[in-house]
């Protein structure tokens, strides 16, 4: 029994899926008006347990008690209703409808039995918008917003039910740092006394910044809770894996005076680049740094021929080549790996073999269009093994993997194709702190072999570890391009928030407004 | 047991390959069982139906659905659909009169150049889907319009009759192994065999799933999409110059009027034999049932005379249970 009032009290919840045990005694404290992390590796059953919170799923055994009353929630409406919402990492929203109808979905006001009142809608909308204090016009159309704002209709339309309790998994993964601060300040501005939240994120520095107390799991079961004040980064993390990690890594092999392997100048695109160029050595590994929207993926995109271009060169090994479409690039042996895993990168419902395979089948597998089905899985299976993969074969589905392995099969699928230029786009986003430790490892190796690796990411600390040199955007033009050694946060964050054309008061505004 | 995640030890990799073959081998295994009871549910209701001559039928008139059920099943696994399938037969079976009948070719040649026709036509589909980037669903249909109109164009609108060329009607109403079992049926199981190898065994199999699993995924991992998908809707169209042959070739004349309704029926059979409409899942031998399971539902009703418009209605309601079947099993397994 704790002193001070518990908003949820979970106990000896377990949950059983067929061959798999996901919960087993979890436990679970929520006091009312904290901001109670959630932290646990990809797999640990940080997602199972919010499911049963939200009634999309049933315990096996064990209790909720919400404010001391016992809580069995059927569905998410009704959890909804009994004042649990949840924010899912993908969003639920209409596109083509606009902020008030997305946040009033369901619940309507009608002129009459049959007529909408549309602007009675927009009026309670407006309201909901004010008292929240969101960025928002209840007329918009959702499909028109930045992925923050429309992460604020989702949040609108949570707390529009008078939830006590919200729970965000992974609220910040695609927010620029300004962004993640107005989300925060969200936050502090709902807990209140009765009120609290559950903050499923994988980003420390943000725990820190906004949780009181952080509640580790691990492979299903509760490991346990700490303090955040009390705390340090590197103790979670070694109770979230159960073993001790290396903190402040140096890139590593940086090394001056390689040849240069793609030589990029003057690309531009219609909507967004212009004048992009930069130069990738052999064995080295290019951080591309900036704030969302500031073309890292678009010049990517520009480069392996997924996106047109306007102007601009590339040159191979100092020969001019043309590049129209990914297939050319592969041809190259240019490779690149989308931030959208799921959408950009994955055969969710094939095998892991057939994901492995894939881009190399063609050229390493078949014999008169036939496919040398033995071959692909011997090879599948070497390349599970050296990248340590956790699957249990590889005729598991993709999507049965947990985010990193998921990530590690895309980046197999390269590696058999024998890329000699690698693009990572985001490469750890979404995933735990212990894959992330190996791919990285797997980045290192990689460059060590003489490939050279371009990797494309939001996070500075992880661009600043990994990179040996980093080119830093705004706006779609390159503003600097840094050594490992020069580099600080301040320094690439300086670059990143330049603005070539306009003043400065614009500029201030940059990290909340993105530019369309 | 308290680890979802198994590193990569050999024990379970046996485990885990048996458990996914065995749901596949269930999906058709159902699919099939539903073909054996519908089979004996006539069986057993009729004394007509379960004799040499009547199944032969069963299977012969199998043949132009199966056909075309094949090659669109390539398409539909890719996500995409193909609505020109029924009238583009009919045109080929015209081309294949024009040829024969009215120009005086080589049976062996117009047969030839009726199912490349097929291709060409499978070519433009592929053409305005791929590269012009039309959705499937339009493309397709404006060609099922485009070619019923130049099937009676080209024929002015008269049948072409084949009565000169017994050689050509033997294609399908033949025996070739002297036995009262007809060619048209070898010709499916010999498409069959091809079909199935096809998206088993080769590239063009392998990338049919990848596009339909994840299509700018398999663009971004360096496959030439746009190709390969012009490859895969002109192997639909040769099926279905393949089909406009074996059905002028059972009527002994090309019919210009005719051919709409058949893309729907093939469509059907498809959907009911497990190939999902969302693409990057399906089956040739699931194909393959769900034709059979059209062609014994219409040969059983009928013989137990129930009227053709109740036939329509019964195998409606059968695709709906079919695809409610198969989704349900689905959740079950998840």
């Amino acid at each position: 029994m704790s002193e001070q009032p518990l908003l949820l009290h979970v106990q000896g919840v377990s949950k059983t899926f067929p061959g798999v045990k996901a919960l087993e005694a979890m436990h679970l404290d929520l006091r009312a008006g904290e901001v109670l992390a959630l932290v646990g590796e990809n797999g640990a059953g940080k997602s199972t347990l919010m499911k049963l919170l939200t009634g999309v799923y049933e315990a096996d055994e064990g209790e909720f008690f919400l404010n001391g009353e016992p809580y069995e929630p059927t569905s998410t409406k009704h959890a909804q209703e009994l004042g649990i919402s949840i924010i899912h990492q993908e969003f639920n929203l209409m596109p083509d409808l606009t902020v008030a109808q997305n946040v009033f979905i369901g619940r309507e006001p009608r002129g009459s039995r049959l007529f909408l009142n549309e602007r009675r809608l927009n009026a309670q909308a407006a309201e909901l918008i004010e008292r929240l204090h969101l960025p928002l016009r209840p007329k918009e159309l959702v499909g028109n917003l930045t992925v923050a704002k429309q992460q604020m209709v989702e949040i609108g339309k949570a707390l529009s039910y008078d939830a006590k309790l919200l729970i965000m998994d992974e609220p910040t993964a695609a927010l620029n740092d300004a962004e993640v601060e107005v989300l925060h300040d969200l936050i502090r501005r709902f807990v209140r006394p009765d009120t609290g939240v559950i903050y499923i994120s994988h980003r420390m520095d943000e725990i820190k910044q906004i949780a009181d107390r952080v509640t580790v799991i691990r492979d299903g079961r509760y490991v346990g809770t700490r303090e955040t004040k009390e705390t340090t980064m590197k103790e979670v993390i070694s109770m979230m894996v159960g073993r001790e990690i290396s903190g402040e890594a140096k890139p590593v092999g940086v090394q001056a005076d390689r040849d240069v392997v793609l030589e990029v100048s003057g690309l531009s695109t219609k909507d967004l680049l212009k004048d992009v160029g930069f130069e990738l050595r052999k064995g080295e590994i290019l951080g591309f740094a900036g704030l969302m929207g500031a073309g890292r993926t678009e010049t990517a995109r520009a480069l392996v021929g997924a996106d047109g271009i306007s102007s601009g060169t590339i040159r191979l090994r100092g020969r001019e080549i043309r590049i129209h479409s990914p297939a050319e690039a592969a041809k190259h042996r240019i490779g690149y790996l989308s931030e959208d895993r799921k959408q950009f990168g994955l055969l969710l419902e094939q095998e892991v073999n057939a994901n492995i395979g894939l881009s190399a089948l063609a050229e390493r597998f078949q014999k008169w269009g036939f496919m040398k089905d033995k071959a692909m899985r011997a090879t599948s299976r070497e390349y599970v093994k050296t990248l340590r993969i956790k699957t249990p074969s590889v005729a598991q589905t993709a999507k049965n993997l947990s985010g990193g392995n998921q990530q590690k099969v895309v980046i197999a699928r390269w590696l058999v194709k024998d890329c000699d230029v690698l693009i990572f786009d985001e490469p750890t986003r979404g995933i735990d702190v212990g894959a992330k430790e190996e791919i990285y490892r797997l980045l290192n190796d990689l460059a060590e072999q003489g490939k050279s690796i371009i990797m494309i990411s939001s996070e500075l600390p992880e661009v600043l570890r990994m990179s040996h040199r980093i080119v830093v955007m705004s706006e779609g033009r390159v503003t600097g391009t840094l050594d490992a050694g020069e580099a600080t946060q301040e320094s690439v964050m300086h670059y990143a928030t330049l603005r070539p054309d306009e003043n400065p008061e614009d500029a201030a505004e940059l990290g909340l407004v993105e530019q369309a | 047991m308290t680890t979802s995640a198994v590193t990569s030890d050999e024990q379970p990799t046996a485990v885990e390959a048996v458990g996914t073959g065995l749901k596949d081998r269930l999906q058709q295994f159902l699919a099939f069982a539903s073909l054996i009871a519908i089979f004996l549910f006539f069986s057993i209701a009729s004394s007509s139906f379960l004799n040499y001559s009547n199944v032969t039928a069963i299977l012969f008139s199998t043949v132009v659905i199966g056909l075309l059920a094949l090659g669109t099943t390539f398409v539909i696994i890719t996500g995409g659909i193909d609505l020109s399938i029924g009238t583009g037969m009919t045109l080929c079976a015209v081309i294949s009169g024009v040829l024969i009948t009215n120009s005086g070719v080589p049976v062996l040649l117009g047969v030839i150049g009726a199912v490349l026709f097929g291709g060409l036509i499978g070519l433009v589909n592929g053409f305005n889907v791929s590269i012009l980037g039309i959705p499937p669903f339009i493309a397709t249909l404006a060609m099922m319009l485009v070619a019923q109109g130049l099937a009676l164009v080209i024929s002015d609108s008269t049948p072409i009759y084949f009565t000169d060329s017994p050689s050509y009607i033997g294609i399908s109403t033949g025996h070739l192994f002297g036995v009262d079992f007809p060619n048209a049926v070898l010709v499916l199981a010999v498409a069959t065999v091809i079909a199935a190898v096809l998206a088993n065994k080769t590239v063009l199999g392998r990338y049919t799933y990848s596009i339909g699993s994840n299509e700018e995924a398999t663009a971004l991992s360096g496959i030439n999409v746009r190709r390969w998908k012009l490859v895969i809707y002109t192997l639909a169209g040769l099926f279905t110059g393949l089909a406009g042959v074996m059905i002028s070739a059972r009527l002994a004349s090309a019919q210009p009027g005719t051919g709409l309704g058949y893309e729907l029926q093939a469509i059907a059979a498809v959907v009911i034999g497990g190939t999902s409409l969302a693409g990057g899942k399906g089956s040739i031998v699931g194909t393959i049932i769900g034709a059979l399971i059209i062609s014994v539902l219409n040969n059983g009703l009928q013989i137990m005379s129930i009227p053709q418009e109740w036939q329509n209605v019964i195998l409606g309601i059968v695709i709906l249970v079919a695809v409610y079947a198969d989704m349900a099993r689905k959740r079950a397994v998840v």
